[in-house]
């Protein structure tokens, strides 16, 4: 590309600029720069000779005039040769359409105290309108379970499929990860006091109790909570919510809570295949370090480890799903009509989810301690 | 008059479905030149292969000078920078406002200081039709129309020689349309444009269209000029263009 020159003649009673090439917006900065570090005190007159310009586009045009009309200003008489029509052309229509224009507004600075209040506020609203999702959830919504023709198995199966079944990999194999991690690190505190069978005991009501529905949870918020939100998130920008509710299809119905449904009886799925992998874990663990050979095991597993564990730790698994899938399918409802939401909101309903199943689970293990289980 | 754009012997297959069969054409530099069609004849896939966004199985297209098949990245970057290009639906960024999407170009390929750019932003939303003030709003806030408009504006923004516009009609009111036309007019004459358009509004393909090409059975049933269109025998012709001798 052929860059602009300007040459400047001085001479006694006008400067001339003159203006050679093709001049695009790639030349503005530079002639601008050049044009400032000029001293036009002692003249009164100004040439914007533009007769040997080839090419000249909008920008220059706008740049001109704001030139133009600097010199005019500063009590200039400017003449602008121009033999082309086209670049006059361009020159007159810049000329013409910039006359009412009004200057781009800054954007003003918001103060710190006025984030805050703002943001505080907008959480607020959030919470409260995730308390009206789950009150329209129940309050409408959960009487059409008293038909049985009403329930969408056919969904249900989908999502269980979706969440529970492909999902089993991976949750097997991270709870039986932890329960080798965490069978190896107290191997090693037992050995020193050749506590070693007290493994069983450990294992069995940790793992049951608390770690394999949490981590299950975990997995399971990261990796189906998050897919939910999507999902409703791009029907909602692709408008097909709106065509679901025109069509007299309620998504409450066919979308939420299939997939609250499923996502519970998932969980219970899961959260015993987990129980199961975790102790595994910890068999090996307790047979290759500690001597405890898996028959010996499991006798003592019988003895001291007591089924009201097994329970608890499977009736936390409705609760967290529920959770997990309404706070879910919630995020998926909020989506707004851009692409950037969906993407705030996955990540929202992840971290949403997460904090709702451990304070979830923190309430059960007060409620289950004084209660005595 | 130079060719701007040559395409020769294209053809595209999607899985085992073969779109374009040894299409060719040719758009000459200053004029506005319509690809037209049955839907689902390739219009847009063939607007999408002269932008690099589509691969194309054989044959060769040369625009402004640069052949597409084996294009060096710095040259295609080059490339990229001579043309605008208008999407069905704007394509503006939604993580920026209307202002912030049309100065993008300019922030990132320019070294124009931050009240020239205003300046040239402010400019191209008047031309486009929209009001200065509508500059701070995101994409989700306006309307589909108004969208268009901002999308046009940004594509104008790095005043290009050559222009692709996808349905540039399509979603705005029959006012809005006419303006747009005009201005795609006005445009051509000011600044030498050569426009490129896929478009399906009658009106607006015989108020602005120089040339037209019309795509149908995987080749081209006709190019050249509107006037003499109703000689071809043509299915699709002859039902498109018929309706508007009623109507007129």
């Amino acid at each position: 590309m052929s860059s602009c020159q300007l040459t400047i003649v001085d001479s006694v009673d006008k400067v001339i600029f003159d203006f050679l090439g093709e001049f695009t917006l790639y030349d503005v900065s530079r002639i601008e720069k050049k044009i400032v570090n000029i001293n036009l005190l002692k003249t009164d007159n100004v040439v914007i000779n533009l007769d040997n310009i080839t090419y000249l586009d909008t920008t220059v045009a706008l740049y001109l005039n704001k030139l133009h009309q600097k010199f005019l200003d500063d009590s200039k008489k400017v003449f602008i040769q121009c033999a082309t029509k086209k670049i006059q052309a361009t020159l007159d229509l810049v000329q013409k359409e910039t006359k009412n224009l009004e200057k781009l507004k800054q954007e003003n600075k918001k103060k710190i105290i006025t984030t805050i209040g703002k943001d505080s506020f907008k959480n607020c609203l959030g919470f409260l309108s995730f308390v009206e999702f789950i009150g329209k959830l129940f309050a409408t919504k959960l009487f059409y379970f008293f038909s049985i023709k009403n329930i969408r198995f056919k969904e249900i199966a989908y999502e269980i499929n979706e969440s529970a079944i492909k999902a089993l990999g991976i949750v097997s194999l991270t709870s039986f990860l932890i329960g080798l991690v965490i069978a190896y690190q107290s191997a090693f505190q037992l050995k020193l006091y050749g506590a070693n069978i007290f493994i069983v005991d450990m294992l069995g009501i940790s793992i049951l109790r608390e770690l394999a529905p949490l981590i299950t949870a975990i997995v399971i918020a990261g990796r189906s909570g998050s897919a939910f939100t999507a999902q409703i998130g791009a029907m909602k920008i692709t408008q097909e919510l709106d065509a679901m509710r025109t069509m007299g299809f309620d998504p409450y119905i066919f979308l939420v809570l299939p997939r609250i449904i499923a996502m519970m009886i998932s969980m219970s799925i899961l959260i015993f295949v987990a129980d199961m992998m975790g102790l595994l874990g910890g068999v090996v663990v307790a047979n290759i370090d500690l001597g405890i050979s898996s028959d010996v095991f499991l006798e003592r597993f019988k003895e001291v480890v007591s089924i009201k564990h097994f329970f608890l730790g499977m009736i936390k698994g409705p609760f967290f799903a529920f959770l997990i899938a309404s706070i879910g399918v919630y995020r998926g409802f909020m989506v707004k009509d851009d692409t950037q939401s969906i993407g705030k909101n996955t990540t929202k309903s992840v971290v949403e989810s997460i904090f709702a199943v451990i304070v979830c689970d923190a309430i059960f293990s007060i409620l289950f301690t004084n209660l005595g289980i | 008059m130079q060719n701007i754009i040559e395409v020769t012997n294209i053809k595209t297959i999607f899985g085992d479905k073969v779109v374009h069969n040894n299409l060719s054409l040719k758009i000459k530099e200053g004029e506005i030149y319509g690809l037209l069609g049955p839907s689902g004849c390739g219009k847009t896939t063939l607007l999408r292969e002269m932008v690099m966004l589509q691969k194309f199985d054989s044959g060769s297209i040369n625009v402004l000078g640069h052949s597409l098949e084996n294009i060096r990245h710095k040259e295609a970057q080059k490339l990229r920078r001579e043309w605008g290009v208008l999407f069905q639906a704007g394509a503006l960024f939604s993580s920026l406002t209307l202002a912030e999407n049309i100065a993008l170009p300019l922030v990132e390929y320019t070294d124009l200081s931050k009240s020239m750019i205003d300046e040239v932003v402010a400019f191209k939303i008047h031309i486009v039709g929209l009001k200065v003030s509508d500059a701070q709003l995101y994409p989700s806030q306006i309307s589909g129309g108004m969208k268009k408009k901002a999308a046009l504006a940004r594509s104008l923004v790095m005043d290009p020689k050559l222009l692709f516009l996808d349905e540039p009609t399509s979603g705005l009111d029959p006012i809005s349309a006419r303006e747009f036309d005009a201005l795609i007019l006005k445009l051509r004459s000011l600044l030498g444009l050569s426009i490129v358009m896929v478009s399906h509004d009658l009106q607006s393909i015989y108020d602005t269209l120089d040339r037209v090409a019309i795509i149908d059975n995987k080749q081209i049933a006709y190019e050249g000029t509107l006037s003499n269109i109703h000689s071809i025998n043509n299915t699709f012709i002859k039902t498109f263009f018929k309706q508007t001798e009623l109507r007129r």
